[in-house]
């Protein structure tokens, strides 16, 4: 292996986003998947329309859409600057907020799936044996969801490592902060160094099978839900 | 009775041309050339086709994007017949792998660096030293020679140190004239043809940094293998190189030598 310190840089900085990420999808995306899982209200379809709508997005769509809003002249990029809270773009906060709309639907839909596939029934009767709502959520809906969850972990956390498109659009390519791994193979194949590039690739195959392989054995008891529904 | 058989000689007389257009080759009455361009050329290119296609009947199919991802792509057996890069070396790997022939090879414009800003009415070389200004969007050395000179530019104010915290890379030259016709980085190095038409700048200002402090950024065309059969790409060619098309690319802020 010829990896350089540019590119271990790439690699851990890649770890750091898709952690950070995959952490505040399951905080966001449980509620989410709970609350769409089991309203009657108008919203619910709009709102899982919203979620998924990056899977039909291509990303560097998404991330010039992000590039324009998070800007100066975007009304987003303007309520952060009048909040005094600095832009988005070319830093790391920029790409775990781009990776958190990436990454959405990855999260949110195997939880929705292992919620509504458990059904009324256990938490029906968790409510006759007194347990509150909130109670019925945390004994109840997420010890029986974990398969769930622990997809959703998995699928959020390899389609961030993943992530290209989104982030040569709001990156800005800087070292440390925005030149993730992907990035950094596309840099080494544009300036033709194939063997560099080979190297990086190789490693980051075998990274993510040997992820996918753990999470699989751990589960191998309870069926993993990794099916993705599109609205 | 008369006018039917007027009509029988007309339908004739197009079946026979529609079968002797069948007999003769496409190329000898209007051809086609599959042409890869370099993204900051894609302006001026787009110009070039239309007046060659007035002048020969050929047509030019254009692909636009990075000369890294082309160089690929012919490695790979993409179409291409005619390769436009945005340097020396790459057209020059492509000839050493025989995918290229060496004789066609030429520098058919020298790139100009601008330095950029959307704002109207200032002194940008002003700006860039006095560091007002948040980000300094450049395309990436590495893969851009737009990149190394603006990188070189930096060096020969002696500015290097004082923008390193501050500079974005775009991937390739387009990628930077978006950071900075975005509002994200409010100063960018671009090539002249980006910001330029007809001989001035279209929006904002520009700073035409001067030829002494970068190295010339030469854009070589080469005709590729799968181009030798046809005369078109040839004829292409020769055209990139008249009076008329120097005197086009001036007007797009390139050089020519």
């Amino acid at each position: 292996m010829l990896l350089t310190a540019a590119d271990w840089q790439a690699v851990w900085l890649t770890l750091k986003l898709a952690t950070l990420v995959t952490m505040l999808l399951l905080l966001i995306g449980t509620p989410l998947a709970w609350w769409l899982a089991r309203t009657r209200s108008v919203w619910r379809g709009p709102v899982s329309a919203l979620v998924a709508l990056p899977l039909v997005l291509p990303p560097t769509v998404l991330g010039f859409y992000l590039l324009l809003a998070l800007g100066p002249n975007g009304p987003l990029g303007q309520l952060m600057q009048t909040l005094g809270l600095g832009l988005l773009p070319f830093s790391f906060s920029g790409l775990v907020l781009a990776s958190l709309l990436y990454s959405l639907p990855f999260v949110v839909q195997p939880v929705q799936n292992a919620i509504e596939a458990m059904g009324e029934r256990p938490l029906e009767v968790a409510a006759t044996l007194g347990a509150g709502p909130w109670d019925r959520f945390f004994t109840v809906v997420l010890p029986q969801a974990k398969p769930g969850l622990l997809t959703a972990a998995v699928l959020g956390f390899a389609h961030t490592v993943g992530e290209f498109g989104v982030v040569l659009m709001i990156g800005g390519n800087i070292p440390g902060e925005t030149r993730v791994i992907s990035v950094q193979i596309y840099d080494h194949v544009e300036a033709l160094s194939y063997a560099q590039a080979h190297s990086l690739s190789l490693m980051m195959l075998l990274f993510s099978f040997v992820v996918l392989l753990l999470m699989y054995s751990l589960n191998r008891h309870s069926r993993l839900n990794f099916s993705l529904s599109r609205p | 009775m008369f006018r039917l058989h007027r009509h029988g000689i007309a339908s004739l007389a197009f079946i026979g041309l529609l079968f002797f257009s069948f007999l003769v080759p496409a190329q000898a009455i209007a051809g086609e050339v599959m042409v890869a361009v370099a993204s900051n050329f894609t302006a001026p290119m787009k110009d070039i086709a239309a007046r060659f296609q007035q002048h020969s009947g050929h047509t030019l199919i254009m692909a636009f994007g990075s000369s890294g991802k082309f160089t690929a792509q012919i490695h790979n057996g993409a179409p291409f017949e005619v390769f436009l890069s945005a340097d020396q070396v790459k057209p020059e790997a492509l000839i050493r792998a025989g995918f290229a022939s060496a004789d066609s090879r030429f520098t058919y414009a020298l790139g100009r660096l601008a330095l950029w800003t959307t704002t109207p009415d200032v002194d940008v070389c002003a700006q860039l030293h006095s560091g007002q200004f948040r980000k300094l969007a450049l395309a990436n050395p590495r893969l851009a020679p737009y990149g190394t000179a603006a990188q070189q530019t930096l060096a020969a104010l002696a500015l290097t140190d004082s923008v390193a915290t501050r500079q974005v890379m775009g991937e390739n030259i387009a990628q930077t004239w978006q950071f900075v016709s975005s509002g994200n980085a409010q100063l960018g190095f671009v090539a002249l043809s980006q910001v330029m038409s007809g001989g001035h700048i279209n929006n904002g200002s520009a700073w035409i940094v001067p030829d002494n402090l970068y190295q010339p950024i030469r854009q070589d065309a080469v005709l590729l293998k799968k181009g030798e059969p046809n005369p078109a790409a040839r004829a292409f060619l020769a055209f990139l190189q008249s009076a008329e098309v120097t005197e086009l690319i001036r007007g797009y802020g390139y050089h020519r030598e």
